[in-house]
């Protein structure tokens, strides 16, 4: 086993571990905006590291060039999907969770 | 002019995506290139800014590691919140002024923020930031504006 079969192998564990922690996280959070956090920055870098350990298994040819085009159309795209998300659910008029012993009424 | 710089982005997306060289495929390539151009060229460079501003892209390339270290740090966090069995999170929603002028660097905040520790943002316009913390301390970290300085200085005086 050479060592570039080990760092991509490390890069896809990790990334598959940030993948699994942003769906544990999106189900334990207690409301809509809390969960965007997992779900917009988790799966960024999770998917980054899958798609960065196939780009160094894969070695330099066509296809890492274009796994490298998707990394950077994640970076663009998800972070402006959950900001997308967020405010329709604002503008919807959503109210934030907040801890129960600051809630006055 | 934004055509035909929208059309040879497209063709030479086009050659990397297909990876064959023979004549049909270049032929088509350059069809589609063309038609796409012709449909969307006001989208993707707008009639102003044409002119390519060589200086913001060093300042950008020179931001992108310190963002990388930053989303490093927002993935550690999220670990820790998520997986700590009594979540320590405490949500506030935190607002301020929007003193960019150019829209890209709204748009690199805007994504800047989401990207790192604890903080999403909701609303970008061209008053303010609407952001949500997932706690006291982010919120704090983001008030405190060392993104905004140096998103502000990729866009720099010109």
């Amino acid at each position: 086993m050479d060592i570039r079969t080990i760092i991509a192998g490390i890069l896809l564990a990790l990334g598959c571990f940030f993948i699994v922690v942003a769906a544990i996280g999106v189900v334990r959070f207690p409301d809509f905006y809390s969960r965007m956090h997992p779900a917009g920055k988790s799966d960024t870098l999770g998917q980054s590291l899958v798609l960065s350990g196939i780009m160094i298994y894969e070695g330099f040819s066509l296809v890492s060039i274009k796994l490298l085009i998707i990394i950077v159309f994640i970076f663009i795209a998800n972070p402006t999907a959950t900001h997308a998300v967020a405010k329709a659910a604002y503008v919807a008029g959503v109210k934030p969770w907040q801890k129960e012993d600051k809630v006055i009424k | 002019m934004s055509f035909l710089i929208t059309a040879i982005i497209m063709f030479i997306f086009w050659m990397l995506l297909s990876g064959h060289f023979t004549f049909i495929l270049v032929l088509s390539g350059i069809a589609s290139s063309l038609l796409v151009a012709y449909l969307s060229h006001d989208l993707l460079i707008g009639e102003g800014d044409i002119k390519l501003n060589i200086a913001r892209i060093y300042r950008f390339i020179k931001y992108l590691p310190w963002l990388l270290w930053q989303i490093a740090l927002a993935n550690l966090d999220l670990v820790y919140r998520t997986l700590h069995p009594k979540m320590p999170i405490d949500p506030v929603v935190i607002g301020f002024k929007n003193e960019y002028k150019t829209d890209m660097g709204v748009v690199t905040l805007a994504n800047s923020i989401t990207l790192t520790p604890g903080t999403v943002t909701i609303e970008a316009n061209n008053n303010e930031f609407i952001v949500h913390a997932i706690a006291k301390g982010p919120a704090e970290s983001l008030l405190a504006g060392e993104m905004q300085e140096r998103v502000k200085r990729i866009e720099g005086d010109d």
